[in-house]
């Protein structure tokens, strides 16, 4: 399928922007997504096709919007949603919870 | 000392809603919260370019590994204890004075984890993406690498089943130095084919 992940030639996304001595992670949260990816994978709640398909899901103007780390997140909670795992209204309470909380 | 740019912000929203998504999944008992963080460390220390500069320093010292690395890439990078997950089915290309290759992963930000460790941003980023198979010189020239008008470019388009490693050429000048102090000239965008190892000054 031609959708918005098949970057490959497209004009107009201007410089390659480096970063000298980058690390692996930017963020904290960026660090337990990665670890999450490990965890949802070992209790084989999706295979990996399963999650490149959820992320090339996404709409085109959000996937060139976010971050790499942002797309997983994305896959995670909609694969966990479609199996009922964790569902949309309860991630969306926690965190309203945590946020309360000043977590 | 540099301060830390989030220190007195409150968590973001994405920040926040990762939390949740731990804090759910670590209820339900599907997660281990000490786990993810032994995997990280693991990431964070020990998986890395140090690995792929170890397999180049060895073909560039052992003709045998060398060509057991281009016949099969996985099992000669296994032989230096390096496996695993997005590493499974490797490819080594070789640089030479007439071809110079180069790694993207159009569709997404496959890349030999073992290896290399977890990529860096750009390679992830959309104009990488895009620009490498469409004009691969100009984004070497952005890199300041500068090759012979003549030398073929390869540009090698990585996928969830095959990664690519560039085996970057030796150096003039690096007859004399060990297989460790070789490693040690050999840096990451070398091995995904966006720098070349220079001669070191001496």
């Amino acid at each position: 399928m031609n959708g918005i992940h098949d970057l490959g030639g497209m004009h107009g996304l201007g410089p390659i922007d480096r970063e000298a001595d980058e690390p692996y992670f930017h963020e904290k949260w960026e660090s337990r997504v990665f670890g999450l990816f490990f965890a949802n994978f070992a209790q084989g709640h999706f295979n990996v096709d399963q999650f490149r398909h959820a992320i090339e899901h996404m709409a085109p103007a959000e996937y060139l919007n976010t971050s790499y780390y942002e797309h997983w997140l994305h896959a995670f909670e909609r694969l966990l949603d479609e199996k009922g795992i964790v569902t949309a209204e309860e991630l969306d309470r926690k965190q309203a919870e945590l946020t309360a909380g000043g977590a | 000392m540099a301060h830390d740019h989030n220190h007195n912000a409150p968590p973001s929203d994405t920040a926040m809603r990762v939390k949740a998504l731990e804090t759910l999944l670590t209820e339900k008992g599907l997660v281990d919260p000490a786990a993810i963080d032994s995997l990280v460390e693991l990431y964070e220390t020990k998986v890395g370019p140090r690995n792929g500069a170890r397999v180049v320093a060895r073909a560039w010292t052992d003709p045998d590994y060398k060509a057991r690395l281009l016949e099969d890439g996985t099992a000669a990078i296994a032989e230096l204890g390096f496996s695993g997950v997005q590493g499974e089915d490797m490819v080594v290309v070789e640089n030479t004075d007439d071809v110079h290759n180069m790694v993207v992963c159009t569709l997404c930000s496959c890349y030999p984890w073992p290896t290399l460790g977890l990529p860096p941003v750009w390679y992830k980023s959309a104009p990488y993406r895009a620009r490498a198979v469409s004009d691969p010189r100009g984004v070497l020239d952005e890199f300041g690498v500068t090759l012979p008008d003549d030398m073929e470019i390869r540009v090698w388009d990585s996928n969830a089943e095959l990664r690519y490693l560039v085996l970057p050429s030796r150096p003039a000048g690096t007859e004399n130095m060990s297989e460790d102090e070789l490693a040690d000239l050999v840096s990451r965008d070398s091995m995904i084919g966006t720098a070349v190892v220079d001669t070191p000054a001496s």
